[in-house]
């Protein structure tokens, strides 16, 4: 039998190739089976790193709907709230090279802002509850209403609908306990950047 | 009253990176002298044209790149990595050799990546490589020690060997031979023994090669001043010495014709003692913690001795060294200390301990 | 002699101690004006308890603790609170924290004070709420408050305590010439700390060979009283709590314990001092000794200083010159951090001001290029890798940070001492180490925003539900009276009834639109039944919540969470009980 086989090539090559072929079929299935990802993890990763602002500027109502949209492939520059280090590790994670942020959905603030509603002023609309995303204003129609500022991600949803304006966004401001050293300035350029904005640096003024 | 808020530490010790590179060029001064003596003024032209263009090159990119350059020349790193070069050359090579291969180490190996302290490779030894593939010929003539110099034959002097280096011509017949690590490659069939007797290059030699024990002398000189004053610590350079001392012990086989060598001949020829003590410590290309340089050194020790033995090439320091570099990131994933307050050594990807 | 451990790493800075040991611990005048900032402990900030315009005597409690972990403050002296507001204080950001500023009276008048001398007879619980009361936090640097290290409460009995008089900091001199001048003082204050831990087996005082004055200030003391004196090779930073452990115990601290985890207390033997005064003779932490020193002063000395004593008070009485001075410093020159202002007051953990000329500490040179030369790691106590760790904290990638053990830094300064591309590398290592801690907290506020945000998503779709069906009952309850409408004028029609348009008409059409807005009793019944199930949904939740929580939650989220639970049981008694009625009435309707 073997012998028969070994005189027949195209015989051999096709047992051989068959055999392969199942052999390594069997073990994808069994790896598929036995490794098996539950749900679509992309997604969670995604959403894990948006800042769960929930503010729609990108066009979504919400960050998981945009972790969605992302793993689908739409562009990663959206998030203007997570600004260049979330698009960083966006990038980073899907493995792909991280543009600048699109300024169509807005620009990347400096300080994290938190909603106040100017008491004396509020009506009592409820307008602001029905658009806040994380349930963070509290009140009754015809009552006033406040924010509770520990759960407010500073989206700014709640300031358009206000028909009487009396809804400031506050930057937070950093206190003592937030404080810490900042990267250290004085250093010479040294890894090499031709883009522009980056001024050779001079040894005047340095030893300050 | 106002005054600077500037971070702690306020008090420094004197050490800088210029004073480091300095100490490192006054080392190289015994095997330095030691080649110039048994070779000629060869390898010190080498020197000096080698350091003259790298430091050429090395201001030209940095200008190019908008860096402060007397900034940075300060540093002396081209200074080091050209000298390096230079003792590495055969003496008396032609001009344009020297130059390309320090126009190579500067521009590619070394700005292109970014300049000092982020060059994946010994930028000298990637210049000698590129000029021991591209110019075999050049790269593999050596001088003849000077007493086995042929009656009546001398080295050229200064003049005459600027000549030969500038004009191309060939140094005069006798001035040229092969060194002890060539003989071993060339003389398959013959034991070890009638090697020795056969060739006045070690039948006058003192303990491993004429003229080539006296360099490697110099060089570990340089070497053992350097670890005392704490430039380096000793585990790259001893363990690369350990691994060609253990691997020639291992494949000596009592000198047969097979045998490759001796180990007192091995760690006493061509580059080891320089590659020891100044190649392997280039600490911008090496594995970072004390483990991670003893794998480092013995992984140069072994792949040596493997290519001197059973590979192309007499020598092997440089590819030796280019391999390592690669290894070196991988070596140091594996190779963190083990931190105070932890009762293992973590792998340099693992956020969690187990 | 006790064998000691060596530490790996540590360098070998110039010691300059002599300077300020030339004369005996001095006092200065009192300043016009005294600043005590609120916090000048780890923990929770002290809260004021005198108002603008109070007469204060000397002693006398001006700030009350807040929380568990915090200490009161005190007058330093007599006189008048003249400000409580926001001034700059002793911190590397120069910030401004509240203080309560005090003008005195130039009296100095102490308030009534009384102490235990027989404090072996006193409770371990009644001496450590004294050391509470007095305001006594450790005087070494970090100011962690001395009281809770002595509470009982630990998960082991201590059996060491160490007492740290390593003071490996180059240029201070506060604790040597403290124990040189009051030795007997201080092992009575190591007495009572031994009676408030149970007499542990060992105590060990650490002291650096560099101090033989003080070892033989302090040996005469200890003769019989089971203190050992523990003398070790000069390194610094052996005066760092987990250096100093293993130095005298050989044993590593595990990475993120405290001593006590390890059966140990260890205390700066300054605050052994302020602990003897505290108890013995009843006198709260208001003056701690000062090294004033460094080339730009004319007086190098140890002063006794009233905490709130403004910087400048300091220079002014030390022949201070401010063009030759390079920078400020508050602490020594491997760990202080410089002044912006001289303004800014002594607080309960400095040990030193350093003002040194520019000849003893230039300017920082420019940082050149890391060569990886590893002389860093060289010098590392904690045996880190430093300049991995450059590299990542430049690269930002903070799990490559964690993974090297970034937070296992103490931030001596060894690897910056030592750096010789003049790399501010400590500087680098806070920075990442505060911004991994913000990422931390970022990642912890996005998750709980996430959570609110999918309640509310899931809420609003309950509520599009409950709409829906509500509009569909309707819907159906419409046709069905068209449907009893269109029955009724059928018969009519067939029967003698009204003619079409009549008012019999009119009134069955009111009636079918009556019966449709009235729910029949069955469609009643089953609304009934789904808000109980809604209301049985909310008290799973809440109780779930509420099981989850428990375990790592505060009181207050845990109060919220039980009265959020227990409005859901109310309302499910209510749905229940309007079920029931309604079942009742539908029945006896029936019957």
């Amino acid at each position: 039998m073997i012998e028969s086989i070994a005189q027949q090539p195209i015989l051999a090559a096709l047992i051989a190739m068959v055999g392969l072929g199942v052999l390594f079929g069997a073990l994808l299935g069994y790896a598929a089976e036995k490794f098996k990802v539950e749900g679509d993890p992309i997604v969670e990763q995604i959403d894990e790193l948006l800042p769960q602002t929930q503010c729609g500027q990108c066009g979504f109502p919400g960050c998981k709907p945009y972790a969605e949209s992302i793993a689908s492939g739409d562009a990663i520059n959206k998030c203007p709230p997570g600004g260049q280090s979330t698009i960083n590790a966006i990038a980073n994670l899907l493995d792909v090279p991280a543009p600048e942020l699109d300024a169509e959905h807005g620009e990347e603030a400096d300080l994290r802002t938190v909603a106040y509603i100017r008491e004396d002023e509020c009506i009592g609309c409820t307008k602001c509850i029905q658009a806040c995303p994380v349930d963070a204003i509290l009140g009754a129609a015809k009552l006033m209403h406040t924010v509770i500022a520990g759960e407010c991600t500073g989206c700014d949803l709640c300031v358009e609908p206000c028909p009487v304006d009396c809804i400031d966004m506050l930057p937070l401001t950093e206190g003592l306990k937030q404080w810490h050293w900042p990267a250290p300035q004085n250093q010479l350029d040294i890894i090499a950047s031709d883009r522009s904005g980056h001024e050779a640096p001079s040894n005047e003024g340095r030893a300050a | 009253m106002a005054f600077k808020q500037i971070t702690s530490p306020h008090a420094h010790a004197a050490q800088n990176t210029s004073k480091v590179m300095q100490l490192v060029l006054w080392a190289t001064v015994p095997g330095l002298a030691a080649l110039t003596i048994q070779f000629g003024w060869g390898s010190l032209i080498n020197v000096v044209l080698a350091v003259v263009t790298a430091v050429a090159c090395e201001a030209a990119i940095l200008k190019l790149r908008k860096r402060p350059v007397a900034f940075y020349l300060q540093d002396y790193s081209a200074v080091v990595t050209a000298v390096l070069l230079g003792l590495a050359l055969p003496p008396l090579a032609a001009w344009w050799v020297v130059v390309v291969g320090s126009m190579f180490s500067i521009i590619i190996a070394k700005q292109l990546y970014g300049g000092l302290g982020y060059n994946p490779f010994n930028p000298a030894m990637v210049g000698y490589v590129v000029l021991l593939i591209s110019f075999p010929i050049q790269m593999t003539t050596w001088i003849t020690p000077l007493s086995l110099l042929p009656d009546g034959v001398s080295h050229p002097g200064i003049i005459e060997s600027l000549g030969i280096v500038f004009s191309g011509y060939s140094p005069a017949d006798g001035v040229t031979g092969a060194t002890p690590l060539d003989v071993f490659k060339h003389s398959s069939g013959l034991v070890v023994d009638q090697i020795y007797e056969s060739n006045p290059l070690f039948s006058q030699a003192a303990f491993a090669g004429v003229g080539w024990e006296w360099v490697n002398l110099g060089f570990l000189a340089g070497g053992i001043v350097l670890l005392a004053t704490r430039i380096f610590t000793w585990h790259g350079p001893v363990a690369m010495l350990a691994a060609i001392a253990m691997m020639s012990l291992l494949f000596w086989d009592g000198g047969s014709s097979e045998s490759p060598g001796s180990p007192l001949m091995h760690l006493f020829s061509g580059a080891s003692m320089m590659g020891a003590f100044f190649i392997l410590t280039d600490p911008v290309s090496s594995a970072v913690s004390n483990r991670g340089r003893l794998i480092y050194g013995a992984l140069i020790g072994v792949l040596v001795y493997i290519i001197r033995a059973w590979g192309n090439y007499p020598d092997a320091v440089a590819f030796a060294v280019l391999i390592a570099n690669f290894a070196a990131p991988f070596i140091d994933n594996y190779t963190l200390p083990r931190t105070y307050g932890h009762t293992d050594r973590r792998r340099a990807t693992e956020k969690e301990e187990d | 002699m006790r064998s000691t451990w060596v530490t790996p790493g540590g360098v070998h800075p110039p010691e300059n101690k002599h300077q300020s040991l030339t004369m005996p611990i001095g006092s200065l005048p009192i300043p016009e004006k005294l600043l005590v900032p609120l916090s000048q402990h780890i923990g929770a900030p002290a809260k004021a308890c005198v108002k603008v315009g109070a007469k204060v005597l000397k002693g006398q409690k001006i700030a009350e603790a807040t929380g568990a972990v915090s200490v009161p403050m005190h007058a330093p002296t007599s006189g008048t609170v003249t400000a409580i507001e926001d001034r700059p204080i002793a911190h590397s950001s120069g910030m401004s924290a509240p203080c309560i500023e005090i003008t005195s009276d130039g009296k100095d008048t102490w308030i009534d004070h009384k102490g235990v001398a027989d404090f072996e007879h006193a409770s371990p619980q009644a001496l450590t709420k004294t050391i509470a009361d007095a305001g006594i936090a450790g005087m070494g640097g970090a100011g962690f408050p001395s009281a809770i290290k002595l509470s009982p409460g630990h998960r082991r009995p201590i059996n060491t305590l160490i007492i740290n008089a390593t003071e490996c900091e180059p240029y201070i001199t506060a604790d040597d010439s403290a124990i040189r001048e009051r030795a007997a003082e201080i092992i009575t204050g190591i007495g009572i700390l031994s009676h408030i831990l149970g007499n542990p087996v060992n105590i060990l005082i650490g002291i650096e060979d560099n101090k033989p004055e003080a070892i033989a200030a302090l040996e005469p003391h200890v003769a019989d009283t089971g203190i050992s004196v523990v003398s070790f090779p000069t390194k610094y930073p052996s005066g760092g709590e987990k250096q100093l452990i293993y130095i005298l115990t050989g044993k590593e601290l595990p990475s993120g314990q405290l001593p006590a985890d390890a059966g140990m207390v260890c205390i700066n033997i300054g605050t052994t001092y302020a602990i003897k005064r505290a108890v013995v003779n009843g006198e709260p932490l208001i003056s701690r000794v000062t090294t004033m020193t460094g080339n730009a002063c004319g007086i190098n000395r140890n002063y006794e200083t009233l905490i709130g004593t403004p910087v400048s008070h300091m220079l002014a009485h030390s022949e201070f010159n401010e063009h030759a001075c390079s920078r400020l410093v508050m602490g020594g020159p491997m760990m202080g951090f410089s002044l912006t202002s001289a303004e800014v007051p002594i607080v309960k953990t400095t040990n030193c001001i350093l003002a040194p000329s520019y000849s003893e500490i230039p300017d920082d040179e420019p940082a050149q290029a890391c060569i990886r030369c590893g002389m860093c790691a060289e010098a590392c106590p904690a045996s880190l890798l430093p300049q991995q760790l450059f590299w990542y904290s430049q690269a930002e990638d903070h799990d490559r940070l964690e993974a090297h053990n970034l937070f296992d830094c103490i931030e001596c300064g060894a690897c910056s001492y030592v750096c010789p591309s003049n790399i501010p590398l400590v500087q680098y290592y806070r920075h990442s180490k505060g911004e991994i801690l913000k990422a931390r907290e970022e990642k912890v506020k996005s998750d709980h925003a996430r959570e609110r945000f999918e309640f509310h998503q899931q809420r609003m779709e309950q509520a599009e539900k409950d709409k829906e069906a509500k509009r569909a009952a309707r819907r159906e309850a419409a046709e069905k009276a068209k449907a009893t409408v269109a029955a009724n004028a059928g018969t009519a029609k067939e029967g003698t009834g009204p003619a079409p348009g009549s008012a019999a008409d009119i009134i069955a059409a009111a009636q079918a639109r009556a019966a449709a807005k009235q729910v029949s009793p069955e469609e009643q019944q089953a609304k009934f039944e789904r808000s109980i199930a809604g209301a049985e949904m909310r008290v799973q939740m809440a109780t779930d919540k509420l099981v989850e929580t428990n375990a790592k939650q505060t009181e207050d989220q845990k109060n919220i969470l039980n009265a959020a639970l227990e409005g859901a049981k109310q309302k499910l008694e209510q749905a229940q009980a309007r079920l029931a009625e309604h079942v009742k009435k539908h029945s006896e309707q029936v019957k």
